[in-house]
C-alpha cells in the first residue's frame, strides 16, 4: 500500500489563519471530488472557522473518561474504518489524554498514513523539538508539547501560514481569537510584538529549511557525537547537537559512558529522549571518560564531538584537567562543541 | 532586559515616530512567483477593510485576472490610470485612506512623473495614505543576482531592497512549489521575509530599550589568531552560516609586538575571512572580556576558536564566561 501524503500548515502563533487554510484546501479538494473528512478539527469558538466546515462530514471524536471528567480526542480507530482519501487532523503537536491508545496525536497520525490515507494537519514551528530552548529563550515560555523534528521532515509538503503580528494582534484585539478576558492576558504575555516577530522569524526561517530539505537530500559525511550524562542540562545538548547535525545534514549519534554497575535514572531518560529524536544511542563501559569518549570518537568515525560543559569542580581539582580539556586533548584532530547553557 | 535609552536613541525614536505618524502605512504580500495568490490576498485584505469601515480604492490592477480576483475587484471605487500610470494628482484629490496597487513592480511609460511604481506609491505614502501592494522576490532588485543564479533569467523591473524594508508589514504568500526551480524561488523569498523580519525586530527593540541576547538567527564568530588553523575554521564557519542562513563574523586581536612571520599570516588569514564575507572586527585588550562583550553585542550563538595542546590556555576561561553561545575548539594545523 501506498503511505498517505502528509501536508503540514506551519504557523507562529494561534490565531494566524492555519486551520482556515487548511480547511480552505479541503473545500477546493471536495469540490473536485475528492473524499475528505475531519479526523479532528478544533473550533475554538471561531465563526469564520467553522463556517469553512460547512458540508465537509466529520468522524465523531471518541470520549475518554480520565480522572472524573470526560475528554474529547481524535477516533483514530473510526477514521480508518470510514478509510476516506484524506483526514484533516489539527493540531499536530496535541498530547492526547491517557488512556488515548497513542500518546501524542502525530502518532495517530502515522497510523492514517500508514493505511495509505492523506493528512492535512496545522502546527506552530514553537512546538518544534530542536527549537524548544530557543523559543524559551525568546518568549519566556517553555513549550511542553513538542513534535520530534524528524515527524514534520517525513511531511511530503510544509507550507508556511504568514500574518503580521500587527494584523494578529488587531484579531486578538477584535476578539476574533480568544474571549475578550483571554485575549488582553495574552497580548500582554505571550503575544508582545517582539515575540510575535522573532517567532514569526522563525517560522520562515524552519519552512525554508523544510524546502531545501527536499531540495537537496542529505549526503552524510559527517558525523556528530553528543556525549551525555545525567546532568540536566544535557536535555539542551541533545536538542542543539541534533539541530546542528540537521542543519549540516550530518549523521547523528549520543554516547555515555558509564561507571561499571551505574544504573542512572537521568541518563536513561536523557537516551530515550534522544532516541525519540532518532538518535542512535549507545552506553560504553569505562573508567577513564575522556580517553573511553576519545577511542568511541575514534572508532566511531566521528568529525565533531559535542560536550555540556563541565561541572563545577571541588576545589582540590582544581589544579588538574577538566573533562573537556582532557578530551580535547585526547581527540587530537577532531572538532569539539561545548554547548553553553541557554538563559535568559 | 531593560535599559535606559541613549539621548541619540531617543532622538532616532522622535524621528521615525515623526515621519511614520504622518506616512502612510505601506503593505507588502511578497510571493515566489507569479499565481501563486498574492493579488487575490492582498484584494481580499482591501475588502476586509472597506467592510470594517476604511476608505479603500484601486489605483492599479492587472490586466488579466483570475475570476476570483475579478469578483473581489467589482467591490471597490477604482481611479483610472492615465496613460499607463497611476493617476496621482487624481488620488491625491480623492484622498481614501488606503489604496490598492497591483503589482508593486512595474516601469511606467516614458514622460510619467516617475519612471517606476515603487516612487509612485513613495508619494502616495507621503501623502498620509495607506498603500496595499504585492510583489515578487524575483523583482526584488538585491536579490537579482540569486535568482538569476537560479532561473538564468534576470526581470527587467525592479524595485529596492531598501523600499521593501520600510514596509510597516510583509506578509509571505506561500504554497508548495511545482518544480526545482520554483521551490529554490520559494526558499529566497521565505529568506528574505526572515531578514526583512529580523531587521524590524532588532529597530523595534533598539527603539524600545531592549537588550536582546538571543537571536533567531544563527551567528558565527571565527577568532582569528596567528597559530590557528584559520582556513579550516572560517571555511566551517562559511559552510555553516550558508546552511543555516545565518551570518559570519570573524575577529582578531590588535597586537603591537607580533613577529613579522605572525603578522603577516594574521593578514592572510584576515584576508581569507574578508573573500568569504566575514564581518570583521578587531579586539583590544583582554582576550576573553573582549570576545565575550563582542559575542553577547553581536548576538553570537558560535564561536569558532583553535586550541593548543599548550597549558593556561584562555580557552577554559572563555568556556567558563560562555552564556548563550557554544564554543567550537578546532586543532591547530601542526598537532602531532
Amino acid at each position: 500500500m501506498t503511505r498517505g501524503r502528509l501536508k503540514v500548515y506551519l504557523g507562529y502563533a494561534a490565531g494566524v489563519g492555519k486551520t482556515y487554510r487548511m480547511l480552505d484546501e479541503a473545500q477546493a479538494l471536495r469540490a473536485r471530488g475528492v473524499d475528505v473528512v475531519i479526523g479532528y478539527f478544533e473550533p475554538h469558538g471561531r465563526p469564520d472557522t467553522i463556517a469553512m466546515t460547512k458540508g465537509i462530514e466529520t468522524i465523531p471524536r471518541r470520549k475518554i473518561q480520565y480522572g472524573g471528567s470526560i475528554f474529547e480526542e481524535m477516533d483514530t480507530e473510526a477514521v480508518l474504518l470510514r478509510k476516506p482519501a484524506v483526514a484533516l487532523v489539527d493540531e499536530f503537536a496535541h498530547s492526547n489524554i491517557p488512556g488515548s491508545g497513542r500518546e501524542k496525536r502525530w502518532q495517530d497520525v502515522r497510523v492514517l498514513l500508514d493505511d495509505g490515507i492523506d493528512v492535512l494537519t496545522t502546527m506552530n514551528v514553537q512546538h518544534l523539538e530542536s527549537l524548544n530552548d530557543q523559543v524559551w529563550h525568546v518568549t519566556g515560555v517553555r513549550v511542553r508539547e513538542t513534535v520530534p523534528d524528524w515527524v514534520v521532515d517525513e511531511a511530503d509538503e510544509v507550507v508556511l501560514v504568514d500574518l503580521t503580528p500587527r494584523a494578529l494582534r488587531n484579531r486578538i484585539e477584535r476578539g476574533a481569537v480568544y474571549a475578550p478576558e483571554k485575549a488582553r492576558r495574552a497580548m500582554e504575555n505571550f503575544f508582545t510584538e517582539a515575540n510575535l516577530s522573532a517567532l514569526r522569524e522563525l517560522a520562515m526561517r524552519h519552512t525554508a529549511h523544510e524546502v531545501e530539505e527536499r531540495l537537496f537530500p542529505p549526503k552524510p559525511g559527517e558525523r556528530i557525537l553528543i556525549c551525555l550524562t545525567g546532568r540536566p542540562a544535557s536535555a539542551n545538548l541533545i536538542r542543539r547537537g541534533k539541530r546542528v547535525a540537521d542543519y549540516l545534514q550530518a549523521e547523528c549519534l549520543a554516547v555515555h559512558v558509564a561507571a561499571p554497575g551505574e544504573n542512572d535514572e537521568a541518563v536513561n531518560r536523557h537516551m530515550s529522549f534522544a532516541r525519540n529524536l532518532r538518535i542512535q544511542t549507545h552506553v560504553i563501559q569505562g573508567e577513564d571518560i575522556p580517553r573511553t569518549l576519545a577511542e568511541f570518537a575514534h572508532s566511531q568515525r566521528v568529525t565533531q564531538i559535542f560536550m555540556g560543559r563541565s561541572g563545577p569542580r571541588p576545589w582540590w581539582k582544581r589544579f588538574g584537567e577538566t573533562v573537556v580539556q582532557q578530551v580535547v586533548r585526547q581527540a587530537r584532530d577532531l572538532q569539539i562543541t561545548i554547548v553553553a547553557e541557554r538563559r535568559r | 532586559m531593560e535599559r535606559r535609552p541613549t539621548p541619540d536613541e531617543l532622538l532616532r525614536r522622535v524621528q521615525a515616530e515623526e515621519r511614520r505618524e504622518n506616512r502612510g502605512r505601506l503593505k507588502v504580500f511578497l510571493g515566489y512567483a507569479p499565481r501563486v495568490g498574492k493579488s487575490l490576498r492582498m484584494f481580499d485584505e482591501g475588502r476586509r477593510r472597506k467592510e470594517r469601515g476604511q476608505d479603500v480604492v484601486v489605483a492599479a490592477a492587472q490586466d488579466k485576472v483570475t475570476d476570483d480576483v475579478r469578483k473581489l475587484l467589482g467591490c471597490f471605487e477604482s481611479i483610472p490610470q492615465i496613460s499607463g500610470a497611476i493617476d496621482l494628482p487624481g488620488i491625491f484629490k480623492r484622498n481614501p485612506q488606503a489604496c490598492l496597487i497591483d503589482p508593486l513592480a512595474y516601469d511606467n511609460p516614458p514622460g510619467a512623473r516617475n519612471a517606476q511604481r515603487w516612487q509612485d506609491v513613495e508619494e502616495i505614502l507621503n501623502h498620509g495614505i495607506a498603500v496595499i501592494t504585492a510583489l515578487n522576490v524575483h523583482h526584488i532588485r538585491e536579490q537579482q543576482d540569486q535568482v538569476e543564479r537560479i532561473t538564468g533569467k534576470r526581470a527587467a523591473r525592479s524595485v529596492p531592497e531598501a523600499f521593501v524594508r520600510e514596509a510597516e508589514e510583509i506578509e509571505v504568500v506561500d504554497t508548495p512549489a511545482d518544480t526545482r526551480e520554483l521551490a529554490e524561488l520559494r526558499e529566497l523569498a521565505l529568506l528574505a521575509a526572515a531578514d526583512v523580519v529580523d531587521q524590524q525586530l532588532q529597530e523595534y527593540l533598539d527603539c524600545h530599550g531592549v537588550v536582546a541576547h538571543w537571536g533567531t538567527q544563527e551567528r558565527i564568530l571565527v577568532c582569528l589568531t596567528p597559530r590557528s588553523d584559520a582556513e579550516a575554521m572560517l571555511k566551517s564557519g562559511h559552510r555553516n552560516a550558508q546552511r543555516f542562513h545565518g551570518a559570519l563574523l570573524a575577529a582578531y586581536v590588535e597586537q603591537d609586538n607580533l613577529k613579522p612571520e605572525d603578522r603577516a599570516k594574521l593578514d592572510q588569514h584576515m584576508a581569507l575571512a574578508r573573500e568569504l564575507g566575514a564581518e570583521m572586527h578587531s579586539l583590544k585588550g583582554d582576550f576573553v572580556g573582549s570576545v565575550v562583550e563582542l559575542a553577547q553585542r553581536e548576538r553570537i550563538t558560535q564561536i569558532f576558536l583553535g586550541h593548543t595542546q599548550r597549558e593556561h590556555s584562555p580557552i577554559e576561561k572563555l568556556i567558563d564566561y560562555a552564556e548563550n553561545f557554544d564554543v567550537r575548539l578546532f586543532p591547530h594545523g601542526d598537532h602531532s
